[in-house]
């Protein structure tokens, strides 16, 4: 650990952070332009080509705008339920990761640069834990307002919350389950790179028995662990309050939920974490589901530093047919009344979770261990 | 070692530090008018504590406190405030100047009892490798086999509790009474 | 392996807290400050707030949380456990399945007293046969 090294973890953290503040409003274009084109309307297209920087230009106005004060608020409280909303969000994707480590050398020194915010040894714990994080955000932010809609709000989802990152977890159990067998890897693990680094290969690695096609079929969690990847998703998309589980801020009965009090830059904030969630939730999914940022480098074709950028464009295209699910979930479901949104949590996803978890053990401990008791 | 010797240490310093803050943050639980503050406070106390533990390499504990306590246990409290008679605002009546005797004698107790069992068992024992994260084969391993008995009691444990806070927090309401108090 | 993969994380946090500042800061110099006794009464559709936002939330809030305190500490145990699932073998699964079962019993206890109902007629057919005379 020298000042080199320092540098180093500082321009990582300053890319990532880059890059989220600017792949956010994008999404953001997105989302909104694919809504569009789904309801047969034309979106935005004034600012920028293809109204590209519509959400930039949204963003300088909301910071024009005056930030306004209910009598009833507490000041402090009401100050810092953004920072919880922003800080786990932008530490969450920090966990991700979206490369192959790049090796430098400099000044003689061989460096190998994960191209990672951090590889944690208990990632998957990490990411549980910021999600849990980001539940003080609307708390806060529905008590402090001392308003009623934000107060319903915040505690609704509060619920809800918690009750879909049970299934999320689960889910994720069933993953770290199944990659502690991935063959020559030697046990198991929590880190996150070392869930994609078990995906890497075909499937003939696991399966030979099925015969050539499994040489074409990349190993991904999301072929045998298809259970908990529906479960994943729809856990994710409740977790970031999106459609059709976005109760938080039914706007028809909730005003804007948590955040009806919250206006310009602080209202951005809450906006801004809402997409970074999005984002940072798909790529999880296709880190620990659709093999990360594995996919054929093309070596030998194309020239050395595009080769080296492809898992980075792997990771993203995976992550964007996520995000477009997400989306496409939004434009298709209408919103769930709250009973049922209970409902599918703790008597359908989590029992599901836990069942497809027992399956798996016994599964996975048959093909291991052999049968108990013989 | 001598304290001198300890304290030349810098990150002696910043133990000392975040152990200030948790024991500052703790004190503000207690004396907090606002049962919200208090919660927060809290909040504060707790990710202290996992910090001490980072410090410690332990970061799986570490990381379940944030998740488990922060994450899960602080917001229990916060609903348990609102499904009560809701004082979201200030509260005079949380001081009970009659039980501070006996809360002075309680956590003094306690705190020998910990310091005891804590010396007890470590002594000087000193960490070697601060800054090696304790993996989780070790924890794992000592979890599910040499700990397993108290393992499946604690699973015990949280269904006694459930099945204890349910029989106390509710007596079955008829439809026509919920529809009195008004559906969420 | 070191403390060493905390710091990227701690830079994030201090550049995620100074990105919130500024935030509120720079809009704070452009944004007007007109504020108006309307304009910070607290939002109700433009009527009138007559009681507080505070209010008693039903005890249901309550269960579902501590529901997840325990499937929490389930998860946390289950990632151990998942984590060395190979070396631990057949013992390892009869272990976590005991307290599964506890979880899982838990959970059944819960759902038939109806505490994961939410809708309220489904909660009818928990009545006793006083509480229909009393309907």
């Amino acid at each position: 650990m020298d000042l080199i090294d320092f540098g180093l973890i500082v321009l990582r953290v300053v890319a990532t952070f880059a890059l989220l503040l600017i792949v956010t409003p994008l999404n953001i274009w997105a989302e909104r332009k694919l809504l569009a084109d789904m309801q047969n309307r034309v979106g935005p297209d004034r600012a920028g080509p293809w109204g590209l920087l519509q959400s930039f230009a949204d963003a300088i106005k909301l910071f024009f705008k005056e930030q306004v004060l209910p009598t009833k608020a507490e000041k402090w409280m009401f100050l810092l339920a953004p920072v919880f909303a922003v800080v786990p969000a932008f530490l969450l994707f920090m966990v991700v990761p979206w490369g192959a480590p790049l090796t430098f050398t400099i000044d003689g020194v061989e460096r190998v640069v994960p191209l990672q915010g951090t590889d944690l040894n208990v990632g998957v714990l990490f990411v549980l834990a910021m999600s849990s994080m980001a539940v003080y955000a609307v708390v806060l932010a529905g008590w402090s307002s001392g308003s009623k809609y934000p107060l319903l709000g915040g505690v609704r989802a509060t619920a809800q919350a918690i009750s879909y990152e049970a299934a999320l977890g689960l889910a994720i159990v069933a993953v770290v389950l199944y990659s502690s067998t991935a063959g020559d890897s030697g046990g198991g693990t929590l880190s996150l790179a070392g869930i994609v680094e078990r995906q890497s290969g075909t499937l003939e690695a696991v399966l030979p028995q099925f015969g050539a096609i499994t040489q074409f079929i990349p190993r991904w969690n999301l072929i045998p662990q298809f259970v908990a990847f529906v479960i994943f998703v729809i856990a994710a998309i409740a977790e970031t309050n999106r459609a059709p589980f976005d109760l938080v801020e039914a706007e028809q009965e909730l005003v804007g939920g948590f955040h009806t009090e919250y206006s310009g830059s602080k209202f951005l904030l809450f906006f801004l974490a809402e997409y970074v969630n999005i984002f940072s939730m798909s790529a999880l999914a296709a880190t620990l589901f659709l093999g990360g940022w594995n996919g054929p480098t093309f070596d030998s074709i194309l020239p050395g530093f595009l080769s080296a950028a492809m898992p980075t464009v792997w990771l993203l295209i995976k992550t964007y047919v996520i995000v477009f699910v997400f989306i496409w979930v939004r434009a298709t479901l209408p919103r769930m009344r709250y009973d049922q949104l209970m409902t599918l949590g703790w008597k359908r996803l989590i029992p599901g979770a836990l069942g497809w978890l027992i399956v798996s053990a016994l599964v996975i401990g048959i093909r291991r261990f052999g049968l108990p008791f013989v | 070692m001598t304290f001198a010797d300890w304290l030349s240490d810098p990150v002696n310093w910043v133990y000392l530090a975040i152990g200030a803050a948790v024991v500052a943050s703790a004190f503000r639980v207690v004396t907090s008018q606002n049962v919200v503050h208090a919660a927060l406070f809290l909040v504060a106390t707790l990710a202290g504590t996992a910090a001490l533990f980072l410090m410690m390499s332990a970061e799986f504990v570490a990381w379940t406190l944030v998740l488990v306590y922060i994450g899960a246990v602080i917001v229990l409290f916060l609903f348990g405030i609102m499904i009560t008679r809701a004082p979201l605002n200030v509260e005079p009546g949380l001081d009970n100047p009659k039980a501070r005797p006996l809360a002075a004698v309680v956590s003094l107790g306690l705190f020998v009892l910990l310091a005891y069992t804590s010396l007890q068992a470590f002594g000087s024992d000193q960490l070697t490798d601060v800054g090696t994260p304790t993996d989780t084969v070790t924890l794992a391993e000592s979890l599910i086999v040499r700990f397993v008995l108290p393992f499946e009691i604690v699973g015990f444990v949280l269904l006694a509790a459930l099945v204890g806070g349910i029989t106390i927090a509710r007596r079955d309401l008829t439809p026509v009474e919920e529809e009195e108090r008004g559906a969420v | 392996m070191t403390l060493n993969d905390y710091l990227p994380l701690l830079v994030m946090m201090v550049l995620a807290l100074v990105f919130v500042g500024a935030a509120v800061l720079i809009s704070r110099i452009f944004s007007p400050k007109r504020p108006t006794v309307e304009k910070s009464a607290p939002y109700e559709s433009g009527i009138l707030p007559e009681t507080e936002p505070a209010q008693r939330f039903p005890v249901k809030f309550y269960m579902v949380a501590m529901l997840f305190v325990i499937f929490d500490v389930e998860i946390i145990f289950l990632f151990a456990w998942a984590s060395r699932f190979n070396d631990l073998g057949w013992y390892g699964i009869g272990a976590v399945a005991i307290f599964t079962a506890f979880v899982l019993e838990t959970l059944a206890y819960v759902w038939k007293r109806g505490a994961l109902d939410w809708n309220v007629k489904h909660r009818a057919r928990y009545m006793t046969a006083a509480d229909r005379e009393a309907a």
